[in-house]
């Protein structure tokens, strides 16, 4: 079993009665030839570091650059105030995905998921469901391998890193990630995670990499948030029983190839879309001067 | 492909190439010196040169300098604990020619007045690679256990160090040797799949023709030690 594809892992399950969740535990078992109560303490202390960064923001802190931090206690005062469209789960969803985002960018703990830049969107669709759902921390554990399963698949046949496929290879894959745990955690069925898996990556694909100055701060901190409502929304189809009609690894094979295809500009390099706006340019020439006077 | 290469690691923002990864640099850097560093001189590349301050590039490698790891909290603070540890410490930019865009050169001075440059780039998700030790072009990863050993380039020093190294039952996974010129200072890298104890390494550091050895442990990277004879 080498997680080569969603197909292989559902075939297995099938195979061998093991749910999905533990399919990916064997994985790792294999991988890092370690018992299944050390998997799942590595796993366990990942979620609790997730936690511990959650507890940890205060919205003071501010990004190197100055460009970023306290978004998430606004979205938390605003939700709070009872005045927000999406209000009560989908709210905190939001509020949570800038927090943990602006923490990144702000030097705080975070847990990289898959990357740091978009670290905010599996957070954001598991803290608060733990607060609107009675939810096992075994449960969690569960999800947890159900979504680093995909993450691997995706990373195999995709790749994941903004330099090589733009942003939907980021907060895309993260958001496939976010969406397969939020199935597990409803009960749904193998065939709909790998439904939600296609729906979310089917939904940002074609997503660029443009960082202003390079920086992991804008357009990422609040990418992080539409990574994570389109984890909510692609998870809820597919629960409703809405399938993607594109099999869930073609998408991921097409995922790969847009990134392939994606000019250079739009990965990574700070040289096109928002980066690339006068004001992007601004603040990259303004920093650059903060830059050399820090020399 | 590990899970928790996805799902993780834990780190200190902002990027784990430009953040964790370069304070994985520093790190290494501190135990191949093998002494408590009291001046760095860093010079920063390419993209650690464009943006390395707005990612905390430059507190990640002084962080790293003085023993913190990627996940380490006080690595925003890094400069303060520098001033409190005695670290004397400077950056500047520089242009090299044919290495990755993520790459630092350190110069390295001790407590004990060793001395140590070294180059490393920082190759995504937190990996990084070590691609020059004083002067010598090397290329290994801190993945695995490994032993930096300058030797004299003569007859039986490498058959001496693998011969003790079998009777440890200790693996050799990869290595490399470097000279400048024959007859002369000569650079060992092996990379061991099994972890190498600290007597067995002061064994190795007597055998003949060994002039220093240093021991870079992946699991515990707190433990690694440099011995000079």
């Amino acid at each position: 079993m080498d997680l080569r594809s969603i197909a292989e892992i559902l075939e297995e399950s099938r195979s061998t009665g093991l749910p999905f969740w533990e399919v990916i535990l064997h994985y790792d078992m294999d991988e890092r030839q370690v018992s299944r109560e050390e998997s799942m303490a590595k796993m366990l202390i990942t979620w609790q570091a997730m936690q511990d960064a959650a507890d940890a923001y205060t919205g003071t802190r501010r990004s190197v650059s100055g460009l970023v931090g306290g978004d998430g206690m606004r979205m938390r005062q605003y939700q709070l105030r009872g005045k927000s469209l999406c209000g009560g789960y989908v709210g905190d969803v939001m509020a949570e995905a800038l927090s943990m985002a602006e923490s990144n960018a702000c030097m705080r703990r975070i847990v990289a998921a898959p990357t740091a830049g978009a670290c905010g969107v599996l957070p954001a669709v598991l803290l608060p469901l733990t607060r609107y759902a009675e939810l096992t921390q075994r449960q969690i554990l569960e999800a947890f391998y159900v979504a680093s399963g995909v993450g691997v698949v995706i990373a195999r046949n995709a790749g994941i890193s903004g330099a090589a496929g733009g942003c939907q290879a980021e907060i895309g894959t993260a958001s496939a990630m976010a969406a397969a745990a939020l199935v597990q955690l409803r009960g749904g069925t193998d065939q709909m995670i790998a439904h939600a898996v296609a729906i979310a990556l089917a939904n940002l694909m074609g997503l660029v990499c443009d960082p202003v100055a390079g920086l992991v701060e804008i357009p990422c901190v609040k990418r992080n948030v539409i990574g994570a409502m389109n984890a909510v929304s692609a998870a809820d189809m597919a629960l409703a029983g809405i399938e993607s009609k594109i099999p869930v690894d073609e998408v991921i094979e097409a995922m790969g190839e847009v990134g392939r295809h994606m000019p250079v500009e739009y990965r990574e390099t700070a040289q096109g879309g928002l980066a690339n706006t006068p004001t992007g340019r601004a603040v990259k020439e303004k920093l650059l001067g903060s830059n050399s006077s820090a020399k | 492909m590990e899970l928790f290469d996805i799902l993780g690691p834990i780190m200190i923002g902002p990027s784990s190439s430009h953040t964790a990864g370069a304070a994985r640099i520093g790190k290494i850097s501190r135990i191949l010196l093998g002494e408590k560093p009291v001046e760095a001189k860093v010079h920063l590349h390419g993209s650690f040169a464009e943006t390395g301050i707005g990612h905390g590039t430059n507190l990640a490698i002084i962080g790293g300098l003085l023993g913190m790891n990627p996940d380490d909290l006080r690595i925003p603070f890094a400069f303060e604990e520098a001033e409190k540890e005695g670290l004397r410490f400077c950056f500047d930019t520089v242009e090299l020619r044919d290495v990755h865009p993520n790459t630092a050169v350190l110069e390295l001075t001790g407590e004990k007045g060793g001395h140590l440059t070294i180059q490393a780039c920082s190759i995504g998700g937190g990996a990084i690679e070590v691609t020059a030790l004083d002067g010598y072009e090397v290329s290994f990863t801190g993945n695995y256990n490994t032993l930096v050993i300058r030797n004299q380039d003569e007859f039986g020093t490498l058959a001496g160090v693998t011969t003790i190294l079998s009777q440890f039952h200790i693996n050799v996974g990869n290595m490399s040797l470097h000279r400048n010129k024959r007859g002369g200072d000569a650079l060992m890298i092996i990379e061991t799949d099994q972890h190498i104890k600290p007597s067995q390494v002061a064994f190795l550091g007597e055998l003949p023709g060994i002039r220093a050895i240093t021991y870079y442990d992946k699991e515990d990277e707190e433990y690694g030690f440099t011995l000079h004879r």
